[in-house]
């Protein structure tokens, strides 16, 4: 039995790749559910009602997507010329934290309309930032980024520790580590009333279409998926790879420092240690799913969405753990990988 | 300034030390095995919170300690063969491939920890490992209680560096494994199957770090939490740059590094708030950073690091 590299791959296997990895997933997910004394079948129902049973159920799901599509595009942008960023949680962090910061000091400064906008970008830039760190020293030094982006997670979490318990503590949180809070002028407005969803929503959306449009229609995003694809041969095209490499870096952490900004602007309005339930690296999975493409990273962040926001309903009412949710999202990545290897090789004997 | 130094003076520092060093040198030489025959174990943050947790809970439910070890070895044995089948026979990228097991693993680990211990807000806890007496040597004034008053595990570890130094240089097994690093082609071409030695350092090493994670429930603390191994893991990957993909160096290497964890955490009291702990706490990783940085260079590399092996296939 060998594997042997498929001619070409069809639409069709494109699409049912994840589709399949997901069905596997929930399979093998089933067992573990079993075994806590549930029918899977139920659980999943529970799943499915929790996430969109109700207007504030679709609306929680929906806030939850946001960050999600934020952190999937942050990967799919870097995996996709083969940069590994693992680091979307540290800089996820790094944006949220200045936004707290600036969206504390701006005050009535600025019009409320240009204070979000110099808040949202400049977490954009805090996450480039961070990210553009290992990338140097990955181009120069030849540093394997994977664990550079790993680490510095680690170091930006203890640091928003220290700012959070220092500088940036709330006085009137009562000795609670919270950052100060943001301004009402920085606010997102909501779009639905009487829910948390934000405008936030929307932004992310957007980003995702903007990608999609940068990767397929210019030329900057064609050597970002040469590069990815062979560096040799795209360096022999004329690809300028460390420029190129900069410039893919500069937008993944800007995405993920983004996604910092608008949860701290749009949802919770000041920054703690539990901003994040681990977006950055939910977000890997989010990306793999959706084959690095920009629009079904949409589409599998809601995905990824409905089995956290689910999962914590189904565990309210059949008494699974709520950890099932991270299970299911995990086998699927490993799920994922096995099936995309399908869609461009087949078994023969 | 003068009680700053003198921390290097105290019994209790070094003692600190080879306690915090066992779990890297552990997870150290696993990630070393598995990388000498070319596959990256990102796997390993994962594979230690779950070998924390199976030790833990295995001498939770009565067995002893030493069983507890063992079954952290064969569910870290398990989740290695996992990523080496994915990596090695089918050469998925052992980059994602990597981080989907620490994933999986750590989500796995929490559920079923949760599972068996629906609620409890303190931790239960299991009695540890107790440092071995050894004659004459525990005795020693200072020596003993610095280098001689450690658990079994800790003996354990360093003896398992020199066993993997003395394999990997002097034995044909060893040969065969860097071989498999370097060149699988040559591998083949010697009559040995490259795939099979893979899969075997894989989960050798995986074995290891599951190890190296039980210790910090059965030996350095009595409970586990979620969250504990703390990135031990990556600075664990990070060390075996700075090894050269060198057991001896890893060893030393762990040391070094355990050295300067220790240290920081008896400066917290010295400067008593005068700089918050958390700088204290950011040490270890901005040192594994540094630790790439310089060592980068002039690192071994081996060859066929992350090249996946189909037979015929360059």
């Amino acid at each position: 039995m060998r594997l042997e590299r498929r001619e070409g791959t069809t639409f069709a296997l494109i699409v049912s790749a994840p589709l399949a990895a997901i069905a596997v997933a929930l399979m093998l997910s089933g067992g573990l559910i079993a075994i806590a004394g549930a029918n899977p079948m139920d659980a999943y129902f529970e799943m499915v009602r929790g996430a969109f049973g109700s207007r504030l159920s679709i609306s929680e799901t929906l806030t939850r997507t946001t960050p999600l599509i934020l952190t999937g595009l942050a990967a799919a942008v870097a995996f996709r010329t083969r940069l590994w960023n693992i680091g979307g949680e540290g800089q996820l962090y790094a944006g949220a934290l200045i936004a707290a910061w600036l969206g504390h000091s701006i005050g009535t400064t600025v019009p409320s309309p240009l204070a979000i906008l110099i808040v949202l970008l400049s977490g954009m830039v805090a996450g480039a930032l961070l990210l553009l760190g290992p990338v140097l020293l990955r181009i120069r030094l030849g540093v394997d980024e994977v664990v550079t982006t790993l680490i510095l997670n680690f170091i930006v979490l203890l640091f928003v520790s220290m700012m959070i318990e220092g500088p940036m503590k709330d006085p009137l949180a009562f000795g609670w580590p919270q950052s100060v809070a943001v301004g009402n002028e920085v606010l997102l407005p909501k779009i639905l009333e009487r829910t948390r969803l934000h405008a936030g929503l929307l932004i992310a959306v957007a980003a995702a279409v903007l990608i999609w449009f940068v990767q397929s229609r210019t030329v900057f995003g064609l050597e970002t998926r040469a590069a990815g694809l062979n560096q040799k041969a795209a360096a022999f095209a004329g690809v300028a790879l460390g420029p190129t490499l900069l410039g893919v870096a500069c937008i993944s952490g800007a995405l993920a420092g983004l996604a910092g900004a608008i949860e701290v602007t749009g949802l919770k309005g000041y920054v703690t240690l539990d901003l994040s339930p681990g977006y950055g690296y939910s977000g890997i999975v989010v990306a793999m799913l959706a084959g690095l493409h920009p629009i079904g990273v949409v589409i599998t962040a809601l995905f990824v969405a409905v089995i956290f926001v689910g999962a914590d309903s189904m565990s309210r009412a059949l008494g699974v753990p709520s950890f099932i949710a991270d299970v299911i999202v995990s086998i699927s990545l490993l799920t994922m990988l096995v099936s995309l290897l399908f869609t461009s090789y087949r078994i023969r004997r | 300034m003068i009680e700053a130094v003198e921390i290097l003076a105290t019994a209790s520092l070094w003692d600190a030390v080879l306690r915090i060093a066992t779990p890297l040198i552990f997870g150290t030489l696993g990630a070393l095995i598995c990388e000498r025959a070319g596959v990256l174990n990102l796997g390993i943050e994962g594979i230690m919170t779950l070998g924390a947790m199976v030790g833990w809970m295995t001498v939770y439910q009565g067995a002893d300690l030493w069983t507890g070890l063992l079954v952290a070895a064969l569910c870290g044995a398990i989740f290695g063969l996992l990523h080496a089948l994915l990596t090695v026979p089918l050469g998925l990228s052992q980059h994602v491939t990597g981080l989907g097991i620490t994933l999986f693993a750590s989500s796995l680990t929490y559920y079923v920890y949760r599972l068996a211990l629906p609620v409890a807000s303190t931790p239960p806890t299991i009695e540890p490992f107790q440092p071995l007496d050894i004659p004459l040597l525990s005795g020693f004034p200072f020596l003993g209680e610095a280098l001689f008053s450690q658990t079994a595990p800790t003996y354990l570890a360093i003896f398992a560096c020199l066993a993997t130094a003395y394999i990997l240089a002097r034995t044909p097994l060893g040969l065969a494994v860097r071989m498999t690093g370097e060149n699988p082609h040559a591998v083949e071409a010697q009559g040995l199957n490259p795939i099979s030695i893979r899969i075997g350092a894989v989960v050798t090493g995986s074995a290891l770090m599951a190890v190296g994670g039980a210790f910090l429930t059965t030996a350095t603390f009595n409970s586990f939490f979620p969250t504990m191994v703390q990135g031990r893991g990556w600075v664990c990957i990070a060390l075996v740059v700075f090894a050269s993909w060198r057991p001896a160096k890893a060893l030393l290497g762990a040391l070094l590094f355990a050295l300067f964890d220790a240290y920081q955490l008896r400066l917290q009291h010295v400067v008593d708030q005068a700089i918050p702990y958390q700088l204290f706490l950011m040490v270890p990783y901005v040192l594994s950073i540094v630790a790439l940085i310089v060592m980068s260079r002039r690192a071994k590399v081996p060859q066929a690091l992350m090249a996946p092996y189909r037979k015929g296939e360059r």
